[in-house]
């Protein structure tokens, strides 16, 4: 009897999906899911008086403050959201998907303290203006001893998470928690934290000795710094990645029942991944003095562009797989009959959808384009930098952490999502916003406009410098698009906020009348195995309409590359 | 579920579905592949046919070492003035050097069209990027290291040199200058 209560104290059951779900591990998620949300706020409102800043037309900040909400934003952003979030991911996907207990519950309460500390000093550091360096802190440029201290911290908390992960798929095998093989979303969380454990250990590898070197205990020297730096700050890139791939897994789904076309194909393709993620450091020292170019060449390319191709599998078989997903429900008419018919309205689904697209048409295209060799003269440090990656970790990870919490905060948290007719369009927002801001910033680029500069008109410089009219057009599409992603950003942090404080407790009786805000996916969970004779006509069919769309991808992915080898050809002959 | 079922990702699969994958998706796999190749032979191609690389010549050296080589190479070809920086006019063909630091780019160069040199980089205390606006041909440099690459001026004029990596404060102010005279 007694054991029984025990149980009861540690496990609720989902009445969505009817796992078990351990309470400890449902309160990391909570707690990280939170910090995360309050280092988002951080990170935008940084964002918009930066983004005010670079378009001269506004020239919100200081020259002092700009570079200082630059450093805050890029941490808070890309390093305190991010991995806060991932650290939720892995208490859901170890768990929750598993159906098991959480290994040592105590220790993830130590990792999230270590974590919350570390935060907390670089934050103070960067605020009190001893760490003017930005997030990449290249040395000679040196920063207070506590901001690397709190990094340190910080991931050594990070570090301690992806082990309890690991401790978790050994329980729930031991256990028998599931049967056969781990679901594909857990594997990808899986690729996700292995990628983590070789970056953590990079950062450590970088951070100790630059710890050192900051209480004049050792050397440093800046071209290694840089090569190790990205070892880390690259490969954080691909964790994310891998996390937001399980993550369209997930929301396909659960929002229309999208389907693994072969469990094989994408499974290698995050293999891929794995093996050839330690040479992403290299297309960030493309145009470096201490690297010749048979290593240049190699690295870059992830060993020969495998690790592209595997983001190219992953691109085909989630709208491949949300498509048959609709087939199977019905929706069989013309090529794109299930595209219309899609869940357009949840938000789920479009924040997933546009994470593809953009990830993926934007993103990927030229993220593979300016990592060339050779393209990299003309897009090193330009702002066509800052535009690639605000549609791969913004446009993608990001929203696709945003599209992911719709159904967390009713699975988890067990509220109906607060204002959702505000939530239906945030996606969008967002998605667009950043969209638009990022080709704003790439077109700038192209023009020779660099990244992390105060004044491109140089008042007050030796020699003056004008850019090409067009540059003027270009900040003003960067502004506003800059704009309307802080609004969508917003949104989602109020949505989010009062969803958890002041949200309304899911009851069975809304899960039967359909109250407003519960996503279309938790109101009623679409089939996840699909068996009869319309599968077999399914198989037949196959995915035709994301067939067409990769094709267009395709095709824009060629032009996009060979007009930048053009572009290059124009240039002075160097080498 | 080697059967005819199909199954989301959450679900755990069962039996054996390490399966051929259906032929569409074997044809995006290869397609994709061939496509990865193809930019892989691309750098190495354009190493042997194409006019802008990023190799160069590339040595450690100190700042004061630097320094001292930038000093003796704008006594020998000074040829004037502007606003406080030297203007040097290198012979064609000869070793030609650029010093970054807070927040100046020392000397103006003045080159002759269609002529190689040898443009050596390096900083004598942080990071900084050498920015040829508007060309747009863009170099990390690194204090410690020096990046000799040749180049060819192609048009004549006045071309600016921007710093892109963060160097603090008075990062916006670094500009340098190039002359390239018919
Ligand atoms: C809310 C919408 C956002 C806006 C309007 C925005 C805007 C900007 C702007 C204007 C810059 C400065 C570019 C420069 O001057 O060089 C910047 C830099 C950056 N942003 Fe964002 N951003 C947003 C969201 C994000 C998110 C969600 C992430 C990460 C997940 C992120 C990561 C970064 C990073 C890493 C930098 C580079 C910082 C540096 O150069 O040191 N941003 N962003
Ligand atoms: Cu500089």
């Amino acid at each position: 009897m007694n054991s029984i209560s025990n149980l009861a104290a540690k496990f609720r059951t989902c009445p969505v999906t009817g796992l078990k779900v351990d309470r400890t591990a449902e309160n990391l998620i909570k707690v990280n899911a939170v910090v995360a949300v309050v280092c988002l706020l951080l990170g935008a409102v940084a964002a918009l008086l930066i983004v005010l800043t670079r378009w001269q037309a506004v020239h919100l900040l200081p020259a002092e403050w700009y570079y200082r909400l630059l450093t805050s934003h890029g941490l808070n952003m890309l390093i305190f959201f991010i991995i806060f979030f991932e650290m939720a991911v892995l208490y859901f996907a170890g768990p929750v998907l598993l159906n098991c207990r959480l290994p040592a519950p105590k220790l993830g309460w130590v990792n999230f303290g270590l974590m919350v500390i570390g935060m907390i000093m670089v934050n103070t550091m960067v605020y009190t203006g001893k760490a003017d360096v930005t997030f990449t802190s290249y040395p000679p440029l040196m920063a207070d001893p506590m901001y690397y201290l709190g990094i340190i911290l910080f991931a050594v908390g990070a570090l301690l998470v992806t082990f309890q992960f690991m401790a978790t798929l050994v329980v729930a095998k031991k256990e028998k928690t599931y049967e056969g093989s781990i679901p594909l979303v857990v594997f990808g969380a899986l690729t996700a934290n292995i990628i983590a454990i070789i970056t953590l250990l990079h950062g450590a590898l970088i951070f100790i000795p630059a710890f050192l070197w900051s209480l004049g205990l050792m050397n440093m020297d800046p071209q290694i710094y840089r090569l190790v730096f990205w070892g880390l700050g690259h490969s954080s890139q691909q964790i994310n990645v891998a996390a937001h791939v399980a993550i369209w897994y997930l929301l396909a789904g659960l929002t229309c029942g999208g389907v693994v076309l072969s469990e094989k194909v994408s499974r290698a393709a995050y293999v891929l991944y794995i093996l050839f993620i330690s040479m992403a450091s290299a297309h960030h020292l493309l145009v470096d003095p201490g690297f010749g170019p048979a290593w240049k060449v190699w690295n870059t390319s992830y060993a020969m562009y495998l690790a592209v191709l595997a983001s190219m599998i992953h691109g085909f078989t989630v709208p491949a797989g949300v498509e048959m997903g609709l087939r199977l429900r019905g929706y069989t008419n013309g090529l794109f009959e299930w595209l219309r018919k899609a869940p357009w309205g949840d938000p789920g689904f479009s924040g997933m959808a546009l994470s593809v697209v953009i990830f993926g048409f934007m993103g990927g295209i030229t993220g593979v384009t300016i990592g060339t060799e050779q393209i990299n003269i003309i897009a090193h440090n330009t702002l066509r930098i800052p535009g690639h990656f605000h549609v791969t970790v913004v446009g993608g990870t990001a929203l696709a952490f945003m599209a992911v919490t719709y159904y967390v905060l009713p699975l988890i948290f067990q509220k109906r999502v607060a204002f959702w007719g505000l939530a239906k369009l945030q996606p969008y927002l967002f998605g667009i916003g950043i969209s638009i801001m990022g080709m704003g910033m790439i077109f700038q680029g192209i023009f020779g406009v660099p990244r992390r500069h105060w004044d491109i008109t140089f008042s007050g410089a030796l020699f003056p410098v004008e850019f090409h009219p067009a540059v003027t057009f270009f900040q003003a599409v960067m502004g506003i698009g800059g704009i309307i992603a802080f609004t969508g950003a917003l949104a989602f942090i109020l949505i989010a906020v009062v969803t958890v404080f002041f949200g309304k407790t899911v009851t069975e009786a809304d899960l039967k009348s359909g109250a407003s805000g519960l996503p279309q996916g938790v109101l009623k969970l679409p089939p996840q195995v699909h068996t009869g004779a319309h599968v077999v006509k399914a198989h037949e069919t196959g995915a035709r309409g994301t067939v067409v769309l990769v094709g267009i991808f395709f095709v824009c992915f060629v032009l996009y590359y060979f007009t930048n080898w053009k572009i290059l050809s124009f240039l002075w002959k160097v080498g | 579920m080697s059967d005819n079922s199909m199954h989301s990702g959450i679900v755990s699969p069962k039996g054996i579905w390490w399966v051929p994958a259906a032929p569409q998706e074997r044809k995006w796999v290869i397609v994709a592949f061939i496509w990865c190749m193809i930019l892989f032979a691309m750098m190495p191609l354009w190493h042997l046919r194409g006019g802008q690389n990023p190799s160069g010549i590339r040595a450690k050296v100190s700042a004061a070492d630097y320094e001292a080589r930038v000093n003796r190479f704008i006594e020998e070809h000074k040829v004037g003035e502007d606003k406080g920086v030297p203007i040097v006019a290198p012979p064609p063909g000869s070793d030609v050097y650029l010093l970054g630091r807070m927040w100046s780019w020392s000397p103006i160069l003045k080159l002759k069209k269609d002529t190689e040199y040898t443009l050596h980089l390096s900083s004598v205390d942080l990071n900084h990027g050498f920015s040829l606006y508007p060309v747009n041909i863009n170099f990390q440099v690194v204090p410690g290291y020096d990046y000799g690459l040749k180049v060819t001026p192609s048009k004549a004029g006045e071309f600016s040199i921007i710093c892109n990596e963060f160097c603090g404060i008075g990062h916006h102010l670094m500009v340098g200058k190039v002359i390239v005279e018919e």
